[in-house]
């Protein structure tokens, strides 16, 4: 499931709620990106996104992972709109019968996500706004995929 | 003349002055035309158009560089380079 949220949401309650009922799979792996203040650097930061496309384009980095993963489901949550210091970004998690698929389906996700989904990071802070764009490491990150 | 609708992500919105504008168009036209028209007296907008790091969709449907056409009632948007997670 893949679902764009403007609101916060709770990554232990989705996670658990993902899992239920599934007593097929061996493995829940999950990541929560966290939206971090360095000593107060930072006092929100905003997500633009385009609404279609940005869910679109989700979906079509999760069906790569599930082509590429032994997996049985998974769940990616993104938030968009104003963000605060603690409160969770994203949410990625998977189900499968074995740890490896598991895990490294949702580094995978991540790594696409990263350089792959359409949101434009906005950083407000007491000294101005700053707009986030991927680092080299981002892209990097995502090539080393494709040896694989 | 009826209108296209020209969407600005991220940054662009705020070259543009708006995340939204509607740009008439007579009928079909290329991307490289409709770029230039939206560059028309306003020569940071046209150089943050023309950058290759900004992808263009036509209703959603992302474009090969600047080689699509679009026309009245079609959805335009430019997208700088994203960053999800």
């Amino acid at each position: 499931m893949i679902r764009v949220s403007p609101t916060p949401f709770d990554p232990q309650a989705e996670t658990a709620a993902f899992a239920a009922g599934h007593t097929e799979a061996g493995a829940l792996a999950s990541f929560v990106g966290v939206c971090r203040s360095e000593t107060g650097a930072v006092t929100a930061l905003h997500l633009d996104h385009y609404p279609g496309f940005t869910e679109s384009e989700i979906a079509r980095i999760d069906a790569e992972a599930r082509a590429r993963f032994a997996l049985i489901d998974t769940l990616v949550i993104h938030r968009c709109g104003m963000v605060r210091p603690g409160e969770p970004i994203v949410l990625a998690a998977t189900l499968a019968a074995h740890r490896k698929p598991a895990l490294q389906a949702v580094d995978f996700l991540m790594d696409y996500l990263k350089t792959g989904a359409p949101f434009w990071k906005r950083e407000i802070g007491p000294d101005g706004e700053r707009w986030i764009e991927p680092r080299a490491d981002d892209y990097e990150a995502r090539e080393q995929w494709k040896e694989k | 003349m009826a209108d296209a609708r020209i969407l600005f992500l991220g940054r662009l919105a705020e070259i543009a002055g708006g995340r939204e504008r509607a740009l008439p168009l007579g009928g079909p036209a290329s991307l490289g035309e409709i770029v230039e028209a939206l560059g028309r007296g306003d020569p940071e907008l046209a150089a943050a158009l023309a950058a290759p790091s900004v992808r263009v969709a036509v209703n959603q449907q992302i474009q090969r560089g600047r080689e699509g056409r679009a026309g009245p009632g079609d959805e335009i948007a430019f997208l700088p380079p994203v960053s999800g997670g």
